[in-house]
C-alpha cells in the first residue's frame, strides 16, 4: 500500500510540472499584458516608460523560461519557499485574494454536492430497480434533461422564477442578497443567497451521479451473491441496502469526488448568473486584467484539487480492492 | 448452448432481406428515447440548412421601431432589446450551434482516435508520454482549459471551436486507447505486421475500423458537450461576437436585465440549447446501447 502512494504520488510530479507550464506559456502567449491595460486601458496618453517601469517592478521582463532567474523560476519557485506572490492588478498578495473568495466557493461546492448527492442516490436505485417501467424512463428523462440543461440558463429561470413568485404574494420582488455572510455569523442570510446557485449546478450534477448509481446498480443486482440472497429468501430491502447498494456505491464515490473537485473552481457562469464573488468570477476578471500571476496560481489550484482529489479516490479504491495495488 | 447461437444467425440473415425502413422502424421501437433524439436533431438540422427560406425576417438587422416586443402573430416569440426577431435568431442560432458542435465533435473525436490507437500500438516510451500529455490536460476542468485558450487566442467562432476541440483530444484518445489496447492483442496485428505493412497502414485500415464503437459514442457525445460550452463561453462573452445569431449569446445580451419585463428573451433561447443538448445526448445514448452490447442498460 504504501509502495503505491509513493508510486502514485511520483506520477503526479510530471503531471502537475506539465499543467504550470502549459498554463504558463498559454498566458504569456497572449498579445498585451497587465501593464498596458493598466496604463493605456483607460484611452489616455500612457507614457512608454511608464510601461516599461511598470513592467520592470512586475517581472514582466525577465525572460520566460530559459535561466536561472525567469518568469518560469518565479513562478514554480513560489512553490518552494511558499510565497504565491501579489496579484499584478490588485497589487495584493494571492493568498489574500484567493482566501477572500475560497470560503464562498467551498461552501458552494459543499452545499452542490448535498444537493446532488440527495437526489442521485435514491433516484438511481429507484430507476435500477423499476428498469424498463415509466418509473425508470421518467429519472432518466430527469436526468438527461439535468445534462442538457444550462446550469446558468437554470440559474436565470430561478431569479426570474423567484422575482415574479415574490411579486405576486409579497408585493414586491425579492432578490437573493449579493454580500457573502458566512454561515456562522448569519445562517439565513447565508443560505437564502446561496441555495439557489446551489440547487442550479447540484441539479446538473445530480444528473451525472444518478445515470452512474443506476447503472452499477444494474450491473451489481446481476451478480450471483444477490441472487444467492433472493434464494435464501432475504427481504428485497435488506437485499437492497445491504448487499447490493454497498458494491454499487464505489463508482458514484469515485464520479462525485471528482466533480466536487471541479465545483471548487469550476463554477465560472453559474457565479457570473448569481453575481457571488468566488473563486470562478475572480478567474474570468484575472483573465480580462491579464493579470497572469494570479491567473496561473488559479488553474493550479483547481488542477491541484483535481490531482489530490484523483489521488484520494485511487488509494481509496486501492484500500478497498487489493488487487488494483498489484496490477 | 450450440443451437440457440445458430439460430440467431439464421435470424439475422433473414433480418437482412428485410427493406430500410422496416429495419428503421424496428430500430425506433427498440430505442423509444433515442428514435425522440434523432427526430431533435434531424430537425435542427433542416432548420440549420433552410435557415433562410424558413426564418421570417432578417437574424442581424435592427428594427428599434420594434423594441422587446412581446410574443404576437408578427414576433411569434417577440423580439430582443435590438428589435431583432427571436425566432429568427433562433433558427440561425441552430446554424451556428451546429457548426460549432459537429466541427468539434468531429476534429476532436479524430484526433483522439488517431492518438489513440497509435498510443496503444507503439506502446513503451511513446505511449507513455502520449499518456502523460493527455494527463496534463485532463488536469483540468474542460471550460476552464477552454476560457485559457480563448484568452490567448480571442474570441470569435473559430477561436472557439480551437478552444472547445483542444479538450475533446484527450478524452477521445484515453477511451479510444483502452478498447485499442485489447485490440493489439489480437493475433491479426501480428499477421498484418509480418507480411510487411507500414505502421501507418495497420493503425489506419487494421486498427481503427475496430475501435469505431467507443468513437461514435464519444463523437455523439461531444456534439451535446460542445453545443453547451459554446452557449457557456458566449454566455460570459468570451466566444461567438455580435451581431452573429448564437444561443448563449441572446443570453447575454441583456437577458438578465430585460428578465423580468421580458421574460421571452430569456426563456426561449435556453430552451433551444436545452432541447438540442437533449436531442444530442439521447441520440448518442442509444447509439451506444445498440453498438455496445455490454454497456447496455448502463
Amino acid at each position: 500500500m504504501y509502495k503505491y502512494i509513493v508510486k502514485r504520488l511520483l506520477l503526479m510530479i510530471p503531471t502537475l510540472f506539465g499543467a504550470a507550464l502549459l498554463v504558463f506559456l498559454l498566458l504569456r502567449a497572449i498579445p498585451g499584458d497587465v501593464c498596458e491595460i493598466r496604463l493605456a486601458g483607460t484611452g489616455l496618453y500612457a507614457d512608454p516608460a511608464e510601461i516599461e517601469l511598470c513592467r520592470e517592478n512586475l517581472g514582466l521582463n525577465k525572460p520566460l523560461i530559459l535561466g536561472l532567474d525567469t518568469q518560469f523560476t518565479d513562478f514554480v519557485g513560489g512553490y518552494l519557499t511558499f510565497d504565491l506572490g501579489d496579484s499584478m492588478w490588485t497589487g495584493r498578495p494571492i493568498t489574500y485574494e484567493i482566501g477572500l473568495r475560497f470560503k464562498l466557493s467551498m461552501q458552494m461546492a459543499i452545499m452542490a454536492t448535498v444537493v446532488a448527492v440527495a437526489f442521485a442516490i435514491p433516484l438511481g436505485i429507484i430507476s435500477a430497480v423499476k428498469q424498463d417501467t415509466w418509473i425508470d424512463y421518467a429519472v432518466r428523462t430527469f436526468s438527461i434533461a439535468g445534462i442538457a440543461i444550462p446550469s446558468f440558463w437554470l440559474g436565470i429561470m430561478i431569479i426570474l422564477g423567484l422575482l415574479i413568485f415574490t411579486q405576486a404574494w409579497f408585493g414586491e420582488p425579492w432578490m437573493p442578497p449579493i454580500e457573502y455572510v458566512s454561515p456562522f455569523d448569519d445562517l439565513g442570510a447565508n443560505l437564502s443567497q446561496l441555495i439557489w446557485p446551489a440547487v442550479a449546478t447540484g441539479y446538473r450534477y445530480s444528473a451525472v451521479a444518478t445515470r452512474m448509481t443506476r447503472s452499477a446498480m444494474l450491473e451489481v443486482l446481476r451478480e450471483d451473491y444477490v441472487r444467492t440472497a433472493r434464494a435464501k429468501g432475504l427481504m428485497e430491502k435488506v437485499i437492497i441496502n445491504q448487499h447490493a447498494l454497498k458494491n454499487a456505491l464505489l463508482p458514484v464515490v469515485t464520479i462525485i469526488a471528482i466533480e466536487f473537485a471541479f465545483l471548487i473552481g469550476g463554477l465560472v457562469v453559474t457565479e457570473q448568473v448569481f453575481n457571488l464573488n468566488g473563486l470562478g468570477k475572480l478567474f474570468v476578471e484575472s483573465v480580462g486584467a491579464q493579470d497572469f500571476a494570479l491567473t496561473q496560481q488559479l488553474v493550479m489550484l483547481v488542477v491541484l484539487v483535481f490531482v489530490f482529489t484523483n489521488l484520494a479516490v485511487d488509494i481509496f479504491y486501492a484500500w478497498l480492492d487489493p488487487r488494483i495495488r498489484y496490477s | 448452448m450450440s443451437t440457440p447461437q445458430i439460430y440467431i444467425q439464421a435470424d439475422d440473415l433473414v433480418e437482412e432481406h428485410k427493406p430500410w425502413w422496416v429495419t428503421l422502424w424496428d430500430l425506433c421501437k427498440r430505442q423509444p428515447l433515442g428514435a425522440g433524439g434523432a427526430l431533435v436533431v434531424i430537425g435542427m438540422v433542416l432548420m440549420a440548412i433552410f435557415a433562410e427560406y424558413i426564418s421570417p425576417y432578417d437574424p442581424e438587422v435592427n428594427a428599434f421601431e420594434h423594441m422587446l416586443e412581446a410574443p404576437n402573430a408578427d414576433f411569434w416569440f417577440g423580439t430582443d432589446q435590438f428589435g431583432r426577431d427571436i425566432l429568427t435568431r433562433l433558427i440561425y442560432g441552430a446554424r451556428t450551434a451546429l457548426f460549432v458542435g459537429f466541427t468539434c465533435a468531429f476534429v476532436g473525436a479524430f484526433g483522439g482516435l488517431v492518438l489513440g490507437v497509435a498510443s496503444a500500438y507503439f506502446g513503451g516510451k511513446f505511449d507513455l508520454i502520449v499518456q502523460r500529455i493527455m494527463d496534463v490536460f485532463m488536469a483540468f476542468p474542460l471550460i476552464i482549459l477552454a476560457l485559457a485558450v480563448v484568452a490567448t487566442l480571442g474570441t470569435g467562432v473559430e477561436n472557439v471551436i480551437i478552444a472547445i476541440t483542444i479538450p475533446f483530444i484527450p478524452q477521445c484518445a484515453r477511451v479510444v486507447r483502452s478498447s485499442a489496447l485489447s485490440i493489439r492483442e489480437i493475433p491479426y496485428v501480428d499477421a498484418a505486421r509480418a507480411c510487411g505493412f507500414s505502421d501507418a497502414r495497420i493503425i489506419l485500415r487494421h486498427m481503427t475500423p475496430n475501435v469505431m464503437a467507443p468513437f461514435l459514442i464519444m463523437l455523439s457525445t461531444f456534439v451535446g458537450q460542445a453545443i453547451l460550452l459554446e452557449a457557456s463561453l458566449s454566455y460570459l462573452g468570451l466566444g461567438v461576437q455580435e451581431p452573429t445569431a448564437a444561443w448563449g449569446l441572446m443570453l447575454q445580451g441583456g437577458a438578465e436585465e430585460y428578465a423580468e419585463s421580458a421574460p421571452w428573451v430569456a426563456i426561449f433561447p435556453g430552451v433551444a440549447i436545452s432541447l438540442a443538448v437533449f436531442g444530442f445526448n439521447l441520440f448518442g445514448d442509444a447509439l451506444r446501447d445498440l453498438l455496445d452490447p455490454k454497456l447496455r442498460n448502463r
